[in-house]
């Protein structure tokens, strides 16, 4: 008879499961292959490729204008600053002398889109960790932007507000008047996002000390933006590599040393008060004058390499043209934010348990279009 | 709130890191034509070497390796790294390339930069270019069986790609 005690059966065993491309935590067509013992993360593996359109291909047979028109579909929810990285690139190239009225209104927006952006995440990263009532704070606040994007703009997300040489239109005459109501509305809800997440001993029980990620790794993984500087990486484009209105502007870089996951949520709530600081010493400074810069209908670069970054709401959104001298790049490259902040995902889940890889996830903030491209 | 930070750190200039830099791998190409960086052209066969120097080297320490793009010139296949040192704030750019068109290989950077895993990956999958000693070599976005490599100026797909 087999006197073997019948625990020894029960063996550690790893397998693997899907999570995604319909997973709700994964915000998007992502489809992560779990490896895991129980509930511990062995290994992440990202699988890409599900909306893949092939943007960098398109390019190379599109004018400089039509590719303006690609990009806000790559990160959607910073589509103004990626249309800017690439007229910045443009611009740069051709040598134009961009009015100042067009720097201020683009630096406006960006700021605008980028509290678009973080109160969007913050109300999903909320739901993610199943606090439901942050999605309807979040939005209810994001709507009042994208009102101001509908008059000014002509559209509430994929804006197309950029062309090479300037905006596509003047601003809206209620532009000014709006944004300031919502500055003033905004700053009596986001202490309310503090009282709400913040400072909540449950969600902070969910947040602290999980996927962490140390100042050495976010670099040499290329983390950028909030992934970055909540591990104490100062990695903010707007200071280092400063464009349009920045430098006329006084604000902080929020860094954070601890690189946890609540150290990246506590980033993106500080950088929107910074957003709203950055708005008000412009919104009533917007020098008067032309809102572009005439260009050739036909643009053509000079044969050369040209390189602009940019700092996105997700991080630094990188354009890198080679131009033969034609009408059309000869190989157009997009680095973005959400690509590197994925790769790194694995490093910072393993060891962790499925409900901390959805949490940290959430905090890596990360759009499928922007990594697929 | 945030820490303070000095953004004006003193940036080594382009002249002072050729001249640097020669030393150590006599046959490197540089040029600041047409290129808002400078850019060295380095034979595969010193790629290593030099990447592990520009990383390690305290003067040079560029840690950071924030573009990583494959390039069809025709001719050429090739692969572009864009580097910058986040404690000097000095950019480079490095260029490899190879004149196989059929079988591509460059060693992998990936054991230098982790970033660079990745980005070797997208560069295989469209540009068909090979990286000796890469930890998990296949395709990102397309799918294992897809013929050919998008990205390269002679793939011919005559449904998904309309040519004006």
């Amino acid at each position: 008879m087999d006197t073997t005690p019948i625990i020894n059966n029960f063996k550690s065993e790893e397998y693997q499961i899907n999570m995604g491309p319909q997973h709700p935590a994964t915000h998007g067509v992502l489809r992560l292959l779990l490896t895991i013992d129980g509930e511990i993360i062995k290994k992440v593996e990202p699988d890409l490729g599900y909306i893949h359109r092939s943007i960098e291909k398109m390019c190379e047979r599109d004018s400089y204008q039509q590719i303006v028109h690609l990009t806000d579909r790559m990160d959607y929810l910073s589509s103004h600053i990626n249309n800017e990285a690439v007229c910045l690139t443009v611009e740069n190239a051709l040598e134009l002398e961009i009015p100042e009225r067009v720097k201020v209104i683009r630096t406006i927006i960006a700021e605008l889109t980028r509290i678009a952006s973080h109160t969007l995440w913050w109300g999903v990263m909320g739901m993610d960790v199943g606090a439901l009532t942050t999605y309807f704070y979040g939005f209810r606040d994001r709507e009042m932007i994208n009102d101001i994007f509908e008059e000014t703009c002509g559209a509430r997300l994929t804006m197309n507000y950029n062309i090479p040489g300037g905006l596509m239109f003047d601003i809206h005459p209620n532009f000014v008047k709006r944004t300031k109501e919502f500055i003033a509305h905004f700053k009596t809800k986001l202490p309310e996002y503090d009282l709400l997440l913040s400072n909540n001993i449950i969600f902070r029980k969910r947040m602290e000390g999980i996927g962490i990620l140390t100042k050495e790794d976010a670099i040499s993984f290329g983390a950028s933006g909030p992934v970055g500087r909540a591990s104490g990486y100062s990695c903010d484009v707007r200071k280092h590599h400063s464009y349009s209105a920045y430098d006329k502007v006084k604000f902080n870089e929020v860094l954070k040393t601890e690189g946890d996951t609540y150290s990246r949520y506590q980033v993106r709530v500080l950088e929107m008060w910074e957003s709203l600081s950055i708005i008000e010493q412009l919104i009533d400074n917007i020098p008067e004058g032309d809102f572009f810069a005439k260009t050739n209908a036909v643009i053509k670069l000079p044969e050369g390499e040209y390189y602009q970054k940019v700092e996105t709401a997700r991080g630094e959104l990188g354009v890198y043209i080679v131009s033969t001298g034609t009408k059309n790049p000869y190989r157009m490259k997009f680095r973005s934010p959400g690509f590197s902040n994925l790769s790194l995902l694995n490093h910072i889940a393993v060891g962790g348990k499925i409900g901390d890889l959805v949490a940290t996830m959430a905090t890596l903030d990360l759009v499928i279009p922007d990594i697929d491209r | 709130m945030g820490l303070t930070k000095d953004y004006n750190t003193k940036i080594m200039t382009n002249e002072a890191l050729q001249n640097l830099i020669s030393l150590w791998i006599p046959e490197l190409e540089f040029t600041e034509e047409k290129s808002q960086f400078l850019n060295i052209t380095v034979p595969p066969e010193q790629l290593i070497p030099l990447m592990t120097q520009l990383k390690s080297n305290s003067e040079t320490n560029f840690d950071y390796l924030f573009c990583l793009s494959g390039v069809d010139w025709g001719k050429e296949l090739g692969v572009v790294y864009h580097l910058e040192s986040t404690t000097h704030r000095h950019q480079l750019v490095v260029k490899v390339k190879t004149e196989d068109r059929e079988n591509p290989t460059f060693d992998t950077v990936c054991k230098i930069w982790y970033t660079a895993e990745f980005h070797e990956r997208e560069v295989f999958d469209f540009f068909g270019i090979q990286f000796t000693n890469h930890p998990n070599l296949k395709r990102l976005f397309m799918t294992e069986e897809w013929d050919g490599f998008p990205l390269r100026k002679d793939y011919v797909d005559e449904i998904n790609m309309i040519i004006k």
